[in-house]
């Protein structure tokens, strides 16, 4: 194999998936990822992340556009590219007659490990994962979390250079999740493995992810560092919600004046990036005060990348954030006018 | 790391298909019973059919010791499309796909737990039949044919499941065609041989259904002695339907597997 | 108010039998392809010494598969309720009804409905392919009467069952146990003409008696009536206890 392709991680130009008699599911997105890079794409349900993953991994011929993974065209040269790559997808697809050693002994000799190795490689990769001593038990009393676990071994079992997680924490407790994390990130430091992380959970992208690519309906919206795409937002968001869901309007026009507005939010408030900085919340409170409109909540927010999926979209992402938002925000209730 | 030799990938693959066949009781079970089941039935309650004219045989338990062979087969279609389906709705098939897996390899080696089965329920009709008092004029040459026939029924009734699972995807849809095959078992030579259906347009369609021939074929070693002609005949169908079943299988796979 | 459940749970139960091909084609084609197995492919048997059925093998036949439909019309019914509970709806059913005994009666007379249908398909049918009636207007009454009996009968053991099992995993016992009882019987030739371990077994089965009585409706010679409407009258009472036990296991498991 030539040094380049040694080196080559993904390229994706105007990428196109277009299902008949649907909507176009992936709508012309380019993007790079360097090898040993973690790579997060982040979107609600529906955004069509998985569909690029799919595509990525040769599993669905795209309509448009071009793709190279490790070097290989994911289109002609779709043999090469799935020996380059290991995939863990959204359905931990396992069968559940079969144990974790036996998943391991057909997923190495189908990629042609040699049969004096399969044991070793098997045995250390089971460990790797925590799965040693339920090695010989059945998938189908598995938990979730070791299901998940017994995915990713699986996806490494020929040394793959470039590794696509689908929402591989989906469904998982915190330890399992926190676990799969450590995992995800030694293998990109330790052994220099580009990995391409899909998910909907914002603590996800931000605690793995180098670069973050925010992607809905189809097309990506952002992309770049998370620190990058959240200095790009920048300012502070303050959100009101009015006692009164019907003030939802008239909160917008008093916060008018001291910011661009962000939209409606999922709590039925409105908020706006605060231009002046923090130092104008009295001010807000003293406009929201004057038109004598009753707030159920006040919150000031640094940026997040929910913040940021809304300033581009308009939207939340969906389960976004109430834990988010709570962690980043001060809450103060301001009751009557 | 080019993958694993076409042998390999079927080896593996025929080994998962066995060990899953073992691992589901569920499966197994009701394929021996059921049919005995109706073989003990059948033979008391239509016992008296042996004095039809022209019945070939004193024995109804012989001459319907051919019918639990395509009812197992019928089991067969059931469990090796609804394992495939399965493999299909859980996402498994896309694990396969993204190994150096061949389609041939994946097909043969699916149809390698039918072989199994088509073992242990030839081997387990064969044995109560003839404790029971079935005859046997052929002996053991003719006992090892039987089981060879059975096996190569069950295994060309299991890639019609496989297609049916590759085309449907659904393990329901599989499991919607156990009507059809009971239909083309019914209306058959099942219950009484050919020449004494009297109800002519039951006669027509049992006349023109392969399933006829293959429990001429059984009942040929049973009762008759070697006949060649019976015998290929049998064996003759069974690969046809083999055949049409693994093309149509195929091309449903290139369907289903749309890897490039 | 057990009438008011009753009617909406029969209701919910005939729409969705009504409307969806999947569950009305099959319980139309099943009886009318066992009809046509049994009568056209078996016929030759009517030629068998000692055979002497007044009205034809054709007839003969029938009485068996209005019967044996009967019996599976109440075993599917039986996979429905065990699907409402798998899925959650019956605690709906559960909740809402003040008579939850309403419930058990709403679905008996579902499957007696989705019986009808069968019937008057299964018997036009075999009018028309010739089938010969001895009988006359009380004794097909009688004929019919029985075959009611046991499609409650075995829609309230099949009830029993999925109340218990809560899935359709229960499908196979609600199912094996029926068709043994309906096989273990004089389905092909007369119990006079059955020897061996299957005569045996036959003259106890309950089901012999209801196939005899049937028959000789249908061919205007009646025979074991008392017999056959007191074993058709128990097997409802039996399996009603049944089926509140299993109403009772499904209520205490929450």
């Amino acid at each position: 194999m030539s040094d380049d392709r040694e080196r080559a991680g993904i390229e994706v130009e105007g990428l196109v998936r277009e299902f008949k008699n649907g909507p176009r599911a992936v709508d012309g997105i380019d993007l790079r990822v360097a090898p040993g890079e973690i790579y997060g794409f982040l979107g609600p349900n529906g955004a069509g992340k998985s569909t690029t993953v799919l595509m990525l991994t040769t599993l669905l011929p795209p309509t448009a556009g071009t793709a190279r993974v490790a070097g290989f065209d994911i289109v002609r040269e779709g043999p090469s590219v799935r020996g380059a790559i290991g995939a863990a997808l959204q359905e931990a697809a396992l069968d559940p007659l079969l144990s974790g050693a036996e998943h391991m002994r057909l997923q190495t000799a189908l990629h042609g490990v040699p049969k004096a190795e399969r044991g070793e490689r098997s045995a250390e990769l089971l460990s790797r994962v925590g799965l040693s001593e339920a090695a010989d038990r059945r998938v189908a009393g598995y938990s979730g979390g070791m299901k998940r676990r017994l995915d990713l071994a699986l996806a490494l079992v020929h040394r793959p250079r470039i590794l696509f997680l689908d929402e591989p924490t989906t469904g998982l407790d915190i330890q399992s999740r926190t676990a799969l994390w450590d995992e995800v990130a030694r293998l990109a430091s330790e052994d220099g493995v580009t990995v391409f992380l899909t998910t909907q959970y914002l603590e996800e992208a931000d605690a793995l992810a180098g670069r973050v690519g925010i992607i809905d309906h189809g097309r990506i919206v952002a992309e770049g560092t998370p620190a990058e795409l959240k200095a790009e937002i920048g300012r502070p968001t303050v959100e009101a919600v009015p006692r009164d869901p019907a003030d939802q309007e008239r909160v917008a026009r008093a916060l008018q004046p001291f910011g661009e507005r962000c939209g409606a939010t999922h709590r039925g408030g409105a908020s706006v990036l605060l231009a002046g900085g923090e130092s104008q919340l009295a001010d807000v409170v003293r406009a929201l005060d004057a038109e004598g409109i009753a707030i159920e909540t006040l919150q000031l927010h640094a940026p997040s990348l929910d913040d940021v999926f809304l300033a581009k979209t308009g939207r939340s992402l969906e389960g976004a954030g109430e834990a988010e938002a709570e962690a980043d925000s001060e809450e103060m209730e301001v009751v009557g006018a | 790391m080019s993958g694993g030799a076409l042998p390999t990938q079927v080896g593996q693959l025929a080994r998962r298909s066995v060990l899953r066949t073992l691992r589901q009781p569920a499966q197994i079970v009701p394929a021996l019973i059921f049919p005995l089941f109706l073989l003990a039935v059948n033979s008391g309650g239509l016992k008296d059919a042996t004095n039809l004219p022209g019945f070939p045989t004193d024995s109804y338990l012989t001459f319907a010791l051919a019918v639990p062979f395509m009812q197992g087969a019928l089991f067969s279609v059931m469990n090796a499309g609804t394992d495939l389906a399965r493999d299909i709705e859980t996402g498994f098939l896309n694990r396969l796909a993204l190994t150096p897996l061949r389609g041939a390899a994946l097909l043969s080696g699916l149809l390698a737990g039918a072989v199994v089965l088509g073992l242990v329920q030839a081997a387990t009709y064969l044995t109560v039949g003839l404790i029971a008092g079935a005859e046997l004029v052929t002996g053991v040459p003719g006992a090892l044919t039987i089981v060879a026939l059975a096996v190569s029924i069950t295994v060309a009734f299991g890639s019609i499941g496989l297609f049916a699972a590759l085309r449907t995807g659904s393990g329901e849809a599989v499991q919607s065609l156990f009507p059809v095959f009971f239909v083309f078992l019914f209306i058959s030579s099942m219950a009484l041989p050919l020449d004494l259906l009297q109800t002519d347009w039951f006669h027509a369609v049992a006349s023109a259904n392969p399933v006829s021939y293959l429990l001429g074929a059984f009942r040929s070693l049973l009762i008759e002695g070697w006949d060649l002609g019976a015998l290929a005949l049998g064996f003759g169908i069974a690969a046809t339907i083999l055949v049409i079943g693994m093309t149509a299988a195929s091309a449903a796979l290139k369907t289903r597997l749309v890897r490039t | 108010m057990t009438r008011n459940v009753a009617l909406a749970v029969a209701w919910r139960s005939i729409h969705n039998f009504l409307s969806n091909p999947a569950f009305l084609v099959p319980a139309i084609v099943f009886p009318l392809f066992f009809f046509v197995a049994f009568a056209g492919g078996l016929s030759a048997i009517a030629g068998t010494p000692g055979f002497d059925f007044p009205s034809g093998y054709t007839a003969f036949q029938f009485v068996f598969v209005l019967l044996q439909s009967a019996a599976f019309g109440g075993v599917f019914t039986g996979f429905a309720i065990a699907r409402d509970f798998e899925i959650g709806f019956a605690n709906r059913y559960l909740l809402a009804a003040r008579s939850r005994g309403g419930i058990v009666v709403g679905y008996t007379l579902a499957a007696l409905t989705r019986a009808f249908v069968t019937w008057t398909v299964l018997t036009v049918v075999a009018l028309v392919a010739g089938m010969e009636v001895g009988g006359a207007g009380v004794e097909l009454f009688g004929l019919y009467g029985l075959a009611v009996l046991v499609n409650v009968a075995a829609t309230l053991w099949a009830a029993g069952v999925a109340m218990r099992v809560r899935s359709i995993q229960g499908g196979p016992l609600m199912q094996f146990p029926t068709f043994l009882i309906l096989f273990l019987a004089p389905v092909y030739v007369p119990l006079s003409l059955l020897s061996g371990w299957i005569h045996a077994v036959a003259s106890v089965n309950p089901v012999t008696a209801l196939l005899e009585a049937g028959r000789g409706f249908i061919s205007g010679e009646p025979t074991q009536v008392a017999l056959a409407f007191a074993v058709a009258a128990l097997l409802p009472i039996l399996f009603a206890l049944w089926a509140r036990g299993g109403l009772k296991r499904a209520e205490a498991s929450g």
